[in-house]
């Protein structure tokens, strides 16, 4: 290991990805009654589990919101699904790429 | 590609070969017909096969001692659960696409009625799990009578498609036993999001049954997907708000059916909501009030058994279904207790004292009438805890579902000068510090 300390990097992406990571949030604090601010979720945090804590249910209901928000329907037999809900992040990643409104 | 009974019957008797000397087989196949198979192995073999609720570690360690020669069957190759795992061996899958069917169908093997088919099991209030008996004949008694309510024996081939799990006590009968005791189909998938729903739908011959629950049927309807026709619809593990029900009739251009259950007696009543209020009992079962409480027994139900949600007998065969008792916690159709998840927060090294809540609607409430999946919050007194670390430990004792949301530390709890906590107590401290 070296013993230079390397500096923080920027997470990658284009600016609309931030953006609409954080337009995902709002509407999942919204959608879940979470209490969290959206601005306080990491958006390289997994969503599941140990990071943001959600479970199948709140998947479910993610699920509702991106349909009826972008028009992007989840499916779990798609490899991606697994990556999907990695992070709010990959999530954004998912629908911008897959939105149809 | 349709599995046909011979092949079903072979795949049994080669996964039973599989199953070791113990007695006892934890079914954690998800495919629901890599599940018959290893249910199908056990009752041959003469095992029984357990179903817990919930499989965090801590059920696993209980399972354990509950049954000490337990295996685990599971499906997957990264199966995690902390129990010695037997793989369904891999000539008992069924391949993707294709494969000769077996040459001729072999006897069909008679089950004795009075086997013991599983121990399924409720969570109970001071941390064990309780276990209740299943024997083969009971479980088939129930579930014909299901297959009657909903006219699975009308001479149709129907398909039986459900997004609850097998292991789920109404999965368990209502998408695996009933079909395999009706000489119905089903479908080996789970669909879990809408647009998964809508393809398996498509892709099985038509009359469909669809197994689900409000929480499904709700992503289902929201969802805005053209949808297949589905002959019925049922629904169960909590109370479908009467609008839901209307509209899932209208959109799938069905018949929806509410059954009423519990893990203790398995399903006992069904109703048709946007018919009628209320609900009707399967032949020979009756509710017996006890002082302030309700009890089931007769029929198929093995024991006299407590009821846990408000019941108000309606004359004859017919009951009316007013909500939850106090301490009882149903969130996804799973069951749990206040009593229970108080015993494994107060367990927890470092808490010294806590309390779960409902944190949404009243007891009496329509759970479905609700914009959101109600939940339990707590508050906890555990100076050297972060919140983060009592949720920690918390997931390795109670389902996901349960985990309290808000998790609130305090100073101290609300408890009145007699010592009781009252549930409102705790809901206006959680206002107040969050």
């Amino acid at each position: 290991m070296s013993d230079k300390v390397s500096p923080l990097r920027q997470p990658s992406g284009a600016p609309g990805i931030t953006a609409l990571s954080r337009e995902l949030a709002g509407l999942i604090v919204e959608a879940l009654n979470l209490e969290v601010a959206p601005g306080d979720i990491d958006p390289e945090a997994s969503l599941y589990g140990e990071g943001l804590g959600l479970d199948s249910i709140d998947i479910l209901e993610i699920a509702l919101v991106v349909s009826k928000q972008y028009g992007v329907q989840l499916r779990a037999d798609s490899e991606e699904n697994v990556r999907i809900f990695g992070s709010l992040r990959q999530l954004a990643e998912y629908v911008t790429a897959h939105r149809t409104k | 590609m349709p599995i046909e009974a011979s092949q079903f019957l072979a795949d049994v008797a080669r996964a039973a070969g599989a199953l070791g000397d113990g007695h006892h087989v934890l079914n954690a196949c998800a495919d629901r017909y890599h599940f018959a198979v290893g249910l199908g192995a056990s009752l041959l073999s003469g095992k029984v096969s357990l179903l817990p609720a919930t499989r965090t570690a801590e059920v696993m360690r209980q399972l354990q001692a509950f049954a000490p020669d337990v295996v685990c069957l599971t499906d997957e190759a990264d199966c995690d659960i902390a129990l010695p795992r037997v793989r369904l061996p891999a000539a008992a899958l069924p391949p993707a696409s294709g494969r000769e069917p077996a040459a001729k169908l072999a006897p069909i093997p008679q089950i004795d009625p009075a086997a013991h088919a599983a121990w399924v099991f409720t969570s109970g209030s001071t941390g064990a799990p309780v276990p209740h008996r299943k024997s083969f004949g009971r479980l088939i008694d129930c579930v014909r009578e299901e297959a009657r309510r909903l006219s699975l024996l009308d001479g149709r081939a129907h398909t039986i498609i459900a997004t609850v799990p097998a292991q789920h006590m109404y999965g368990f009968e209502s998408s695996v036993l009933a079909p395999l005791a009706t000489g119905n189909a089903f479908c080996a998938e789970r669909p879990f999001y809408p647009a998964d729903i809508r393809s398996v739908l498509a892709a099985v011959p038509a009359p469909r049954v669809l197994i689900s629950t409000p929480i499904h049927l709700r992503a289902l309807l929201g969802s805005g997907l053209e949808l297949p026709e589905v002959a019925l619809t049922v629904s169960s593990t909590a109370p479908l708000a009467g609008s839901l029900a209307a509209e899932v009739e209208e959109r799938l251009r069905t018949t929806l059916l509410e059954i009423y259950g519990s893990t203790e007696t398995g399903e006992i009543a069904t109703r048709r909501p946007t018919r009628e209020t209320e609900w009707r009992l399967w032949p020979g079962v009756r509710l017996e009030p006890r002082g302030s409480e309700t009890w089931a027994a007769g029929g198929h139900i093995e024991e006299p058994t407590r009821m846990w949600d408000v019941l108000e007998p309606a004359g004859g065969d017919r009951f009316l279904l007013h909500g939850r008792l106090a301490d009882l916690v149903n969130i996804a159709g799973k069951r749990s207790s206040l009593a229970y998840l108080n015993h494994q927060l107060n367990a927890i090294p470092g808490v010294e004292d806590g309390a779960f809540f409902h944190a949404g609607a009243s007891p009496g409430a329509s759970r479905a009438a609700a914009t959101h999946e109600p939940r339990v919050g707590a508050c906890v007194v555990a100076p050297g805890l972060s919140a983060a670390q009592i949720l920690a430990a918390l997931r390795e004792r109670i389902d996901p579902v349960f985990l309290p949301r808000p998790l609130l530390l305090v100073a101290s709890l609300p408890r009145t000068p007699a010592g009781k906590l009252p549930q409102e107590a705790l809901r206006a401290l959680a206002a107040s510090v969050s």
